[in-house]
């Protein structure tokens, strides 16, 4: 399982992905994967927001996680 | 309604979007141009820089094309944005709408600035002479 990362997420984190592939228990859920970052990086709790995407769509706390999907948080956004 | 277009480009050349637009049943074409601006709460800014999740941001900026068209009646939809480091003055996002009258693409194009702003992931990093910035990462 790989969590893509984008803006303020990749400073934070300090690169562009986060390998969980070794990592004993993955996430079961986007709710898990929260926890999960918010105890690793306690600089997320900063931000205004964070939303976590599944296969390219925003996607809810309960939507479960599995091991070939496609993980991105999502920092909050700034375009135009 | 043809199709949308939707795209994220290096660079965002805005004149040609006119004739994008045109369309024999339009009356009105509306376009918004959102460009990098000199100055944030007094601070001069020397460039910006964009970055986006590709995949998920065409997809989102299609969502909202195709949530005006179902609002409005419209004939033409464009939704481009820029990635990349940009300077003052340059443009970084075109959105038009054209129509048979003037008010359906007054409104959507309105509209999806706005939805843009709030939901597609893209993201802006001011770069001032001595700091630099993810534009509303913090509260």
């Amino acid at each position: 399982m790989e969590l893509l990362l984008f803006g303020i997420a990749k400073d934070i984190v300090g690169k562009s992905i986060i390998d969980l592939s070794n990592s004993d228990t993955l996430p079961q859920s986007v709710a898990e994967l929260k926890k999960l970052l918010a105890i690793e990086y306690p600089d997320f709790s900063k931000l205004t927001s964070l939303a976590i995407a599944v296969n390219s769509e925003y996607a809810a706390d309960d939507v479960a996680l599995k091991k070939d999907d496609e993980i991105a948080i999502i920092p909050p956004v700034s375009g135009g | 309604m043809k199709e949308p277009i939707i795209e994220i480009v290096d660079i965002l050349n805005v004149d040609g979007v006119y004739k994008e637009l045109s369309h024999p049943q339009s009356g009105g074409i509306c376009v918004f141009v959102g460009t990098v601006r000199e100055f944030t709460n007094n601070e001069e800014v020397v460039s910006l820089e964009f970055e986006t999740y590709k995949a998920m941001a065409v997809k989102e900026m299609r969502k909202i094309a195709d949530q005006a068209v179902e609002k409005w009646q419209l004939n033409k939809v464009v939704i481009r944005h820029a990635v990349g480091a940009k300077e003052i003055e340059e443009p970084v996002v075109v959105i038009g709408a054209s129509s048979a009258h003037r008010d359906a693409c007054f409104v959507a194009c309105r509209f999806m600035i706005d939805t843009l702003k709030e939901t597609v992931p893209i993201w802006k990093k001011e770069i001032f002479k001595n700091k630099t910035v993810w534009v509303s990462a913090h509260p």
